[in-house]
């Protein structure tokens, strides 16, 4: 039933059209409808008063005057609130509910944690005051890096990096760095095919070759093929672990061992570092540089996909080489900045800068503040926490959905399921587009690539046992509909905003921009 | 641990389920020799909201925030005054707490957003197309270097005197692992830019031209000319706005021929925080969109014909192609981009404008006030909101000794280009709506005292 052919223009709604679930307007109750700022604001209205202007002195702007409109929309302050609030409703997000996104970790985001960061001293300094007017500022740094260093038995960490991606740039880079200064210019990098996708990415980004390797039958990183590919040409092996089929790859003091011994190092993607933190350090496990996603380890806000930010650990061997700016602190108890001014005597043999100012201070703020909460007792309880959900979500559903690695120990911080078993014609995508009118967010898809139509589901240790259930019953109600080949699932969702919609037009003829309509 | 819901009961009902017989057992997976036992020595145990309060409110005291002196910083992170609204808005929870919008059906109200957000940064900036954001100005910046090399498959980028030297730096740092070659001159302390030089530096192996507009220094380059004479040899003209209230006064890069514009978006809705995060803006020509890095959202249609809106062309991205992605970006700023956007729908083309020009206007008031200060002259008499002044003094110092007497001055240029002597008497103003004429009469009292 086509319940508002034309889309979003009321107007064109034929009042005929009316029916029990469709209205005049579009809109369903609480469920607003929301037109673009272009089409409801225009160039005059502005949501800011601004002070009568004396008489400028004499434009100092010359032939770079504007003379061209913008084309910006403006609105009141009223219309702006009700827009960016109807659009807010349009979304699913950790406050509503369970966010079971594998691989991406979605957690609870205590609000001391914006609290804090919105103190005047943190939010209100700019990255080139005087150092001696920003103590504080450059305190919560280091603070927040011996914590690091402490938790993952690490010799340094580099703050700078804006996201995990970057992190792992940086950590590429410190690798070649300390190649370089060996002499020693190997040009490939190993990455299991379980890794996240930025991985290739990243090591082709920063100028290697990428080789996989592929995972044995347990769905670990298969360790003779890994050393039957080990040689003088390898630069590093970019691991996750635990890993994206959600296990601990228990082999890593042997790949780290034998990855040393061909004079290569040991990248750790630490995307998954929450469900060990406190149980077992990296460090201890021969990883040279691993990163951070302070925003899934230890909870930031992440609207809507960032920022991020991605310190990076590294073992003494790379240390040496991190980027500039780092924060040292001096014997009576200030705070410095190392910058490219002084790295020459400090800090001889770092790569460079990687990007302006000094990283994410919003987001160190709050990960510091979320790691107090937590204590070194807390963060070990809320990785146990983090594997027991998992487990337990394993155990509740393995036997409607395929477990691949149910049987090879427990996972860890997240549960992994194929589409085995379902009715031809039924997909992953339909079962998560199913959990959806059941008000979940469904779980991660098609993700890792090992799988086939896999399902990677991460509850985190933020739910309850009650949420677990809950979910657990509509998922495994959902996987038999799945399993007789109901052919509703493949019209899910029918309660959300929208339903389906065409990914592919989108990508066949790319609309990015409004534009008035002709 | 008031952030975990589960009781021992839970626990202990959950491990019965399982057939474990402790958390520990879970993690069998990992060797005993590593495995660690008890909270980890010398870290302290979990603290309540208070306790965490104090100590953080502690730290945040020893730091002297823009609002509580007179304040010129600018140097790629300006201070300007933030709606209320803008606040409020994105700590609503369904913006706060949601994730990449990977299932769109349930993630319309950022997917809207970013969808408003290319079509004010495009317009902005005069372009066709702009991504959902980057990081920020400085990493944008180094993207679009990636992403002329792509275009023009050639290697040599020309970077203009006036470019940030941060952005300068971390553009040497990633051409070094890429074998770019980098060509670029520290800036000299005259009233122009000199588009001639940097002209003559194009030639048939240059990839891309980069000019910072206005530039480090505040003056303004002539931006039509450069890219005339880079599309000449095939090259591409990028340009970098730190500032991107100055583009409510001036004409926008893309109408004056730059091919792929960045910059940063903190002025708009972000906030200072200390150098992040911020907001990677990136724009360029719609012939361009299959080699732009980091995340689009697209218009499209639902299965009853309802507009909507998706991230698309993922063909581009780390989680398909993996090594032969465009770039490895795979987050970006959403939540700082929906501030900007918020920020800039309560301007509107009005409020831009209006903020534009009383920036101007106040930063003008500056120039004449302070450049008739004994010892002081005035580099750059074109200028938006920040300009260099020259001392006859050590520019840091002075910085330093008029942040203890309550004047948080501005940038020294010798702490942005340490090691040059030559530099070093620059001071650069900047002066947004946030400084009140008393400020800037402060200021120039300070100053006269400091150099008497």
């Amino acid at each position: 039933m086509n319940l508002n052919p034309s889309g979003w223009r009321p107007a064109a709604v034929a009042p005929s059209s009316v029916t029990a679930a469709g209205t005049l307007t579009g809109n369903r109750a609480l469920q607003l409808e929301e037109k673009l700022i272009f089409e409801i604001g225009d160039g005059e209205t502005c949501g800011v008063d601004f002070p009568e202007m004396e008489a400028a002195p004499e434009s100092r702007l010359g032939v770079f005057a504007r003379s061209a409109p913008i084309g910006l929309a403006g609105l009141s302050e009223p219309e702006t609130v009700r827009h960016y609030t109807r659009l807010s409703r349009q979304n699913y997000a950790i406050d509503c509910g369970i966010f079971p996104l594998g691989s991406c970790t979605m957690k609870h985001n205590p609000r001391l944690n914006e609290k804090v960061a919105r103190m005047p001293g943190f939010a209100e300094v700019h990255p080139l005051q005087p150092q001696e007017t920003v103590q504080g500022a450059l305190a919560v740094i280091h603070e927040l890096a011996e914590w690091l260093i402490a938790l993952t038995g690490m010799h340094g960490v580099a703050m700078t990096p804006k996201a995990g991606a970057h992190g792992e740039l940086c950590g590429i880079l410190c690798i070649r760095a300390a190649l370089e200064a060996r002499g020693d210019a190997r040009k490939v990098i190993l990455v299991p095919e379980s890794a996240h996708g930025t991985n290739p990415a990243t090591a082709a980004f920063a100028g290697y070759a990428v080789e996989g390797i592929p995972a044995n039958a347990e769905g670990r990183v298969d360790l003779d093929a890994l050393q039957a590919r080990l040689g003088p040409d390898v630069a590093a092996v970019m691991i996750t672990n635990p890993n994206t089929c959600g296990l601990f790859e228990r082999d890593m003091k042997a790949i780290s061992d034998a990855v040393h011994a061909a004079g290569a190092f040991v990248y750790c993607d630490g995307a998954n570092f929450n469900a060990i933190v406190g149980r077992v350090r990296p460090g201890d496990l021969g990883v040279d540089a691993m990163h951070i996603n302070l925003h899934k380890t230890f909870s930031t806000p992440h609207g809507g996909g960032g920022p991020g930010s991605g310190p990076v650990v590294l073992s003494e061997a790379l240390a040496p080489y991190g980027p500039l700016p780092f924060v040292a602190r001096m014997a009576d108890g200030h705070y410095r900045l190392i910058e490219e001014e002084t790295a020459d005597e400090e800090h001889p043999a770092s790569f460079g800068r990687m990007c302006a100012f000094h990283g994410q201070m919003g987001m160190f703020t709050r990960a510091l503040a979320y790691i107090l909460s937590h204590g070194a007792d807390g963060l070990r309880q809320a990785s146990g926490d983090a594997v027991l959900n998992a487990n337990y979500l394993l155990h509740r559903l393995k036997d409607v959905l395929h477990a691949p690695f149910g049987e090879t120990g427990p996972c860890m911080h997240e549960a992994l399921f194929s589409d085995a078993g379902f009715a031809d014609g039924i997909s992953t995508l339909d079962v998560a587009k199913a959990l959806i009118d059941e008000g979940f967010h469904p779980m991660t898809m098609y993700f890792p690539l090992v799988v086939h139509g896999a399902m990677l589901i991460e509850p985190t240790e933020c739910e309850s046992k009650a949420t677990l259930d809950q979910f657990a019953d509509a998922l495994h109600s959902i996987a038999r509909h799945a399993k007789l080949g109901d052919p509703a699932l493949r019209q899910a969702p029918i309660h959300a905003p929208r339903t389906r919609l065409d990914e592919a037009q989108a990508a066949r003829s790319p609309r990015l921009v409004w534009k008035e309509p002709a | 641990m008031r952030y975990l819901p589960l009781t021992d009961a839970d626990r202990t009902a959950m491990l019965a389920r399982i057939g474990a017989p402790s958390i520990d057992a879970l993690f069998a997976d990992v060797p005993a020799e590593v495995r660690l036992d008890g909270p980890i020595r010398g870290l302290p145990n979990h603290a309540g909201e208070l306790a965490v309060e104090r100590h953080m409110a502690r730290l945040s005291a020893r730091n002297l925030p823009a609002g509580e002196v007179p304040f010129f910083l600018g140097a790629g992170a300006y201070r300007h005054h933030v709606p209320a609204s803008v606040d409020h808005l994105i700590q609503r929870g369904e913006f706060l707490t949601s994730y990449t919008p990977y299932q769109p059906e349930i993630a319309q109200g950022t997917l809207q957003v970013l969808f408003e957000f290319q079509t004010q940064v495009a317009r902005l900036y005069g372009c066709e197309i702009a991504n959902a954001s980057m990081y920020d100005g400085s990493t944008a910046c180094w993207e679009a270097l990636c992403m002329a090399r792509r275009i023009t498959r050639r290697s040599k980028a020309v970077l203009s005197e006036g470019l940030h030297p941060h952005y300068v730096s971390t553009i040497e740092t990633m051409a070094g692992f890429h074998g770019d070659r980098i060509v670029y001159n520290p800036p000299m302390l005259v009233p122009n830019t000199d588009a001639g030089t940097l002209i003559s530096a194009i030639d048939e192996d240059t990839s891309c031209v980069v000019v910072q507009y206005p530039d480090i220094l505040g003056r303004l380059p002539d931006l039509a000319r450069i890219a005339e004479a880079a599309q000449a040899k095939g090259a591409l003209l990028i340009a970098v706005v730190t500032e991107p209230v100055a583009l409510g006064a001036i004409a926008s890069p893309g109408e004056l021929g730059a091919d792929i514009v960045v910059g940063e978006g903190q002025s708009l809705g972000v906030g200072l925080q200390f150098g992040g995060p911020y907001l990677g803006l990136f724009a360029t020509r719609e012939k361009y969109v299959r080699q732009m890095p980091g995340r689009l959202c697209g218009e499209t249609v639902d299965t009853e014909g309802r507009r909507g809106f998706v991230l698309t062309l993922s063909t581009r991205e780390q989680h398909i192609r993996r090594e032969k992605a465009t770039s490895n970006i795979c987050t970006n700023s959403a939540l700082c981009a929906l501030a900007f956007s918020v920020h800039m729908t309560l301007l509107g083309e009005k409020g831009l404008r209006a903020l534009a020009a009383q920036n101007h206007r106040l930063a003008c008031v500056a120039a004449d006030r302070l450049k008739a200060i004994p010892g002081v002259r005035l580099l750059n008499e074109s200028f938006f909101n920040e300009f260099t002044l020259l001392l006859d003094a050590d520019a840091r110092q002075a910085v330093r000794r008029l942040s203890e007497r309550g004047v948080l001055a501005g940038v020294a240029l010798g702490r942005l280009y340490p090691g040059r002597a030559e530099l070093s008497g620059g001071l650069l103003v900047a002066v947004t709506e946030t400084a009140s004429e008393d400020d800037i009469e402060t200021l120039a009292r300070q100053l006269e005292e400091e150099l008497a």
